[in-house]
């Protein structure tokens, strides 16, 4: 099972655009969409949802007031200030640590657990994925990461199908460690300005760190050659194909607008060539073969 | 006056926002990068740094002299940063929250906090601006705590802006809490337009003043207007997409000093969000 996971450190590099794209120029595989903070390839893909379930994630204190003293040893054991002199409890602020639930002397303070978002198994024209939504100023990105690439690679096996595409978040913090452990490889999709080279790089080392093999590709490559080659020579520093640059392009837009991929909303422009000779690349690189 | 600007979307421009709307305005203030996973604001900046501080944040060490291997620890963390074999005390501290919990349930006083480094605060000058950013170390996956540590660098009598990174999760919130105004900037396409409603569906629960910038305003649709229009987000400035603008920001360069013309708007920016907070606060 070969699972490709596209991450770029920054946003908006054009990761969805391009896991679309090369959804559109790929058969027997399922989609994934680990962006579970904003998720945005169902956006191009309108699956039909199969499956809805549930994800519970974690705990929140609340406090009875009815059983509650007053006696202020949850105010002063909490470290996260998530309970106020009235002894009410911030959900927002709340950790789930526990720590006012177990000292409270009266026993007055419960720990539901949190339904923290939904996850889905949908049918698409571009075959099955797996996505989920994360409530809003919710926690746990990562778990729901985790069980969403699991759920994705157990639904290839059912199927018998060698190939995961994985949709990753930006940034390099939580949700994207859980997006990238044990994946085949990663695509770094970056951009030639100062913040996409210096955010490329931070997701380089990560990729060095977890032992991924990386490639990276240059999207837009032409709003300044010279970043464009600076990027190229950093991805050679950490021992990572360049599999491509795309010119800027706004059929990307166009085709977004549209609600779909750019290889079925202008199969014969420049950037949809652009785009298949970079996924090309990557199916026959060594890490997505042996 | 604490302004975070935010976006859902990454790449839409907070950075971009941020930093011009802090170069036009010509009194002192302080620019906070709390994007600690991808810290960019200091490309545009090029503050001169005087200070960089380790942070860490503090997780249990645990003395087997005195441990009596009683399991209290292990039971009550919520993060199963700690496991008692029967003659063993392991720690994970990646897996630590820092709740305290372990160090207090033990009857023994066999647990003390040491500290983990997982990231950096910077502190410089970057001409009228006090510029502080954190800078979370590749590999660490909580940022909050160091998002939080950032924050401890306002001040509140003077003009702090945040730049906030992307999403709608906790990260975004520990941006966000207790600002006085976010800022949004987002893009005229459905992508935009989604993580959008998602990130002013997070502000509405925080409660706080929001206003919008539109970049790149010529491309895409109208469908980010009229959905600002249904939900009474005011729209308080435009960017339409520019080659040259681009390909400023391709190289570090602020856009109120390549395209000077650019300043009186983002001053006027700032201008209309002092005023709805002000009115706000009269409210």
């Amino acid at each position: 099972m070969k699972e490709l996971v596209i991450i770029s450190g920054k946003g908006g590099t054009g990761k969805t655009s391009l896991t679309a794209s090369f959804a559109a120029l790929s058969r027997n595989k399922v989609l994934c969409d680990a962006d579970v903070d904003a998720a945005d390839l169902h956006l191009l893909l309108q699956p039909d949802i199969r499956q809805k379930t549930d994800f519970t994630g974690g705990n929140t204190a609340l406090i009875a007031l009815d059983r509650c003293t007053q006696c202020g040893l949850c105010v002063e054991m909490c470290r996260f200030k998530a309970i106020s002199g009235d002894f009410v409890v911030d959900p927002i602020d709340c950790e789930g640590c526990g720590v006012c639930v177990d000292f409270c002397p009266e026993q007055a303070i419960d720990f539901p657990e949190n339904t923290c978002g939904q996850w889905y198994v949908s049918d698409t024209r571009l075959g099955p994925m797996v996505h989920a939504r994360l409530g809003l100023a919710e926690e746990n990105s990562g778990k729901l990461v985790t069980l969403i690439r699991q759920e994705a690679r157990k639904l290839a096996e059912e199927k018998g199908w060698g190939l995961i595409i994985t949709d990753g978040p930006p940034g390099v913090g939580c949700p994207v460690i859980a997006s990238i452990g044990g994946a085949s490889a990663l695509l770094i999709v970056t951009e030639p300005t100062v913040s996409g080279l210096h955010d490329m790089d931070r997701a380089a080392q990560l990729a060095a760190h977890f032992k991924v093999p990386g490639m990276v590709c240059v999207n837009k490559y032409d709003l300044n050659q010279e970043k464009a080659t600076e990027i190229e020579a950093r991805a050679a520093f950490y021992h990572m194909n360049v599999v491509g640059r795309i010119a800027f392009d706004p059929a990307f837009t166009k085709a977004m607008v549209k609600g779909r991929t750019l290889p079925e909303y202008e199969p014969q422009g420049d950037a949809s060539r652009q785009v298949k000779q970079i996924w090309q690349q990557i199916i026959a690189s060594d890490a997505m073969i042996n | 006056m604490i302004i975070s600007v935010a976006s859902g979307k990454g790449g839409t421009g907070k950075t971009t926002v941020a930093v011009n709307m802090a170069a036009s305005l010509q009194r002192p203030l302080r620019f906070l990068d709390c994007d600690v996973e991808a810290p960019n604001a200091h490309l545009f900046l090029n503050p001169k740094i005087r200070e960089t501080r380790p942070f860490s944040v503090p997780v249990p060490e645990i003395d087997e002299e005195k441990c009596t291997y009683c399991k209290k620890c292990a039971r009550i963390c919520r993060f199963r940063a700690i496991a008692i074999l029967d003659k063993a005390a392991l720690t994970f501290p990646e897996l630590c929250h820092s709740c305290g919990g372990c160090m207090a349930v033990c009857p023994e006083s066999a647990i003390s906090e040491i500290g983990r480094d997982v990231g950096e605060i910077a502190i410089g000058q970057s001409a009228h601006m006090e510029f502080i950013h954190g800078r979370l170390r590749v590999g660490e996956a909580m940022s909050p705590p160091l998002i939080k540590a950032v924050r401890t660098y306002e001040q509140p009598d003077m003009i702090n802006i945040i730049d906030a990174p992307p999403g709608t999760s906790c990260p975004v919130v520990a941006a966000m809490k207790g600002a006085d105004f976010i800022l949004m900037v987002t893009e005229p396409t459905p992508f935009g337009l989604h993580d959008l409603q998602l990130a002013v569906g997070a502000v509405a629960i925080l409660g706080i003043p929001c206003g919008l910038v539109i970049n790149c305003s010529d491309i895409g649709d109208d469908r980010v207007k009229q959905y600002a229009e249904t939900e009474n987000l005011p729209i308080l400035m435009e960017i339409p997409f520019d080659r040259r603008i681009a390909q400023a920001y391709t190289r570090g360069e602020l856009l109120v000093e390549a395209l000077p013309e650019w300043k009186a708007s983002f001053r006027e920016l700032y201008g209309k969000i002092d005023r709805m907070v002000k009115k706000g606060d009269q409210r």
